[in-house]
């Protein structure tokens, strides 16, 4: 995962709940792609299409509330969105995010001066988004958890575990 | 320290945790539903060929059951190959319900647990005076392979109910008028423990209502502290005389919050599309047409909720522009509803009853097409979760329900009793 994401920023309201992110129906899949094709579709038709032109999403507070379904993090990332801003996350999706690798940053400040078409530079490991001239600090995750994102997200970190473990097993 | 302070630092190895603090804790039961063949693929995926600890697992095919597509038997077929192949003795197929119901009603939630699982409302599970909480399903394999999971110490806010319910008030009623004012994210990352004189006389079906409902308010996890309810209802279903000890707030413990509830100045309440916040006294919706009233749930399909319902209902017949949707939280509960009778009154009435499970609430089922509207006893009215993007989903107790299926619209239980 790359610690500097830019983009242009398209900006969501409160309290985006995961179904509306990828209704139930499509939770028989666990794929990018797929789930991808329907994120955000209960918003209407070319919804989730007219996201992909853009590269980071910047909500109010409690994005992500509602269900625990980590696909909403998956579809959002099959949009080929690179990164989440909002004020608040709900504790489930800001699980999922991590454990899906994708990038997510609690920045109350950007919302109130943000529009919709802006481009943000967002500085992971500096915990600094960068827009319109102007600096933001966020609170950097802990050491921990943001190994996980870094690794891709908790598969991955499993995996680099399990052959961690077999690893010293061998040598042991 | 609070409840769910104690029950983090005793997972964790811990003798004192503070709020903020990350710590790793040990679940004693990991719940997977119908997204259990998803953590087994992941679990393939990374290689894994052992379980931290099976007994500790419990699976439930809850959510779309008996399979209704090709996809979805192959997904079950999975998740029963998978039980089989580790040997998770706590196997449930899809006959049994809705999970949340099904642990506790076999006896494998005891106060003090620490409780994960792949749905949100695992908060449920604090009636019962464990800590639930939901994850997804990759966590999910993790924490069956190593044991355990990051876990944030949870601020808490203390909720105190004084007074009595007046008749045709429920504890939906309460809960909705609590996310209603304190919102969607009212209790974000929080911890909510009840308490008050209102709490004895509530039955464990009605805190469970409590403890499911309050994660529409963002909380992580909800307590009703255990009391002699709680020790009857273990009593009859903890088989394997499980030990446990019931974790209580030290009386210094300390709160973020402090929210007082006169239980008696509570009316029916309703929660309006498209969020459970948006709840209004019933007064303020009464009369608006519905075409579909849905009586399940993990939030109130449990027998109570089916007596209560029925009790409006007998000898009154459901409207004929409504569909009477009854889907009993669990095999156990269609059981007792059947051999009392209560079955047969919603039948009567105009009802149709389908197997256990989470059906509608899932999209199994009872779907909605473009205009219609729909009552339902569940716990989220999102927009589309029922089916078309332009339907409607109001929330209410049982009572509610049942009054408005025979009115055929949104109207006051008060008048039925």
């Amino acid at each position: 995962m790359e610690s500097i994401i830019q983009g242009r920023v398209f900006k969501f309201g409160d309290n985006i709940n995961s179904d509306v992110i990828i209704p139930g129906r499509y939770l028989i899949y666990i794929d990018k792609e797929r789930l991808g094709q329907h994120a955000f579709e209960m918003l209407g038709e070319g919804f989730g299409a007219k996201l992909r032109s853009f590269d980071i999403l910047v909500a109010g507070r409690n994005f992500g509330c509602g269900s625990a379904r980590e696909q909403a993090a998956t579809a959002i990332q099959g949009l080929g969105v690179k990164a989440v801003v909002a004020c608040s996350f709900a504790r489930t999706f800001y699980r999922n995010a991590i454990n899906d690798g994708l990038p997510i940053v609690e920045c109350p400040a950007l919302y109130p001066v943000v529009a919709e078409g802006d481009v943000i530079q967002i500085d992971l490991a500096a915990g600094k988004i960068h827009h319109a001239g102007r600096e933001h600090t966020f609170p950097k995750m802990p050491d921990s958890v943001r190994q996980i994102l870094e690794l891709g997200g908790l598969a991955e970190y499993l995996k680099a575990q399990l052959a961690d473990e077999a690893h010293r097993a061998r040598e042991g | 320290m609070t409840i769910a302070e104690k029950i983090l630092s005793a997972k964790s190895g811990r003798s004192a945790v503070t709020p903020g603090e990350i710590v790793e804790a040990y679940p004693d039961l990991v719940m997977s539903h119908t997204a259990t063949w998803r953590s087994a693929s992941v679990m393939q995926r990374v290689g894994a060929t052992r379980l931290y600890d099976p007994d500790r697992l419990a699976i439930v095919l809850d959510h779309i059951s008996p399979a209704k597509t090709e996809k979805y038997a192959a997904d079950q077929q999975a998740s029963r190959n998978f039980a089989r192949q580790y040997g998770v003795g706590k196997f449930y197929d899809v006959d049994a319900g809705i999970a949340h119901l099904v642990l506790m009603e076999a006896g494998h939630v005891a106060p003090g647990d620490l409780i994960v699982g792949t749905d949100s409302h695992c908060t449920i599970y604090g009636s019962l005076g464990a800590l639930g909480t939901g994850i997804g399903y990759t966590e999910v394999t993790s924490v069956w392979i190593t044991g355990r999971l990051w876990m944030k110490v949870p601020e808490s806010v203390r909720i105190t109910l004084d007074g009595r319910f007046s008749t045709g008030v429920y504890s939906k009623d309460l809960m909705l008028y609590l996310i209603g004012t304190l919102g969607a994210d009212g209790c974000s990352y929080k911890s909510v423990e009840f308490y008050g004189n209102a709490i004895p006389a509530l039955s464990v079906s009605e805190r469970m209502t409590m403890a499911n409902l309050a994660m529409e308010m963002g909380v992580k996890c909800a307590f009703v502290p255990p009391d002699l309810r709680t020790a009857e209802y273990l009593q009859a279903r903890l088989t394997d005389a499980r030990p446990y000890q019931p974790v209580y707030a030290d009386t210094d413990a300390v709160y973020l919050e402090q929210v007082d509830v006169n239980l008696a100045q509570l009316e029916p309440m309703v929660a309006c599309p498209h969020e459970v916040q948006n709840t209004k006294p019933i007064g303020e919706v009464a009369g608006t047409h519905i075409d579909q009233a849905f009586l399940g749930s993990c939030a109130n399909a449990k027998y109570e909720d089916l007596v209560v319902a029925a009790g409006i209902l007998k000898g009154r017949r459901v409207h004929p522009g409504v569909r009477l949707i009854v889907t009993p939280g669990s095999k156990k509960i269609m059981l007792e509803a059947m051999n009392s009778g209560v079955l047969q009154t919603l039948l009567e009435a105009g009802g149709m009853v389908t197997n256990p499970g989470c059906g509608a609430c899932a999209g199994d089922g009872g779907m909605l097409a473009d205009g219609e509207v729909c009552l339902s006893t569940a716990n989220r009215n999102f927009l589309g979760r029922m089916g078309s993007g332009k339907s409607s989903i109001y929330l209410s107790s049982p009572a509610t329900l049942a009054a408005s299926a025979i009115e055929g619209a949104i109207a006051d239980p008060r008048g039925f009793f």
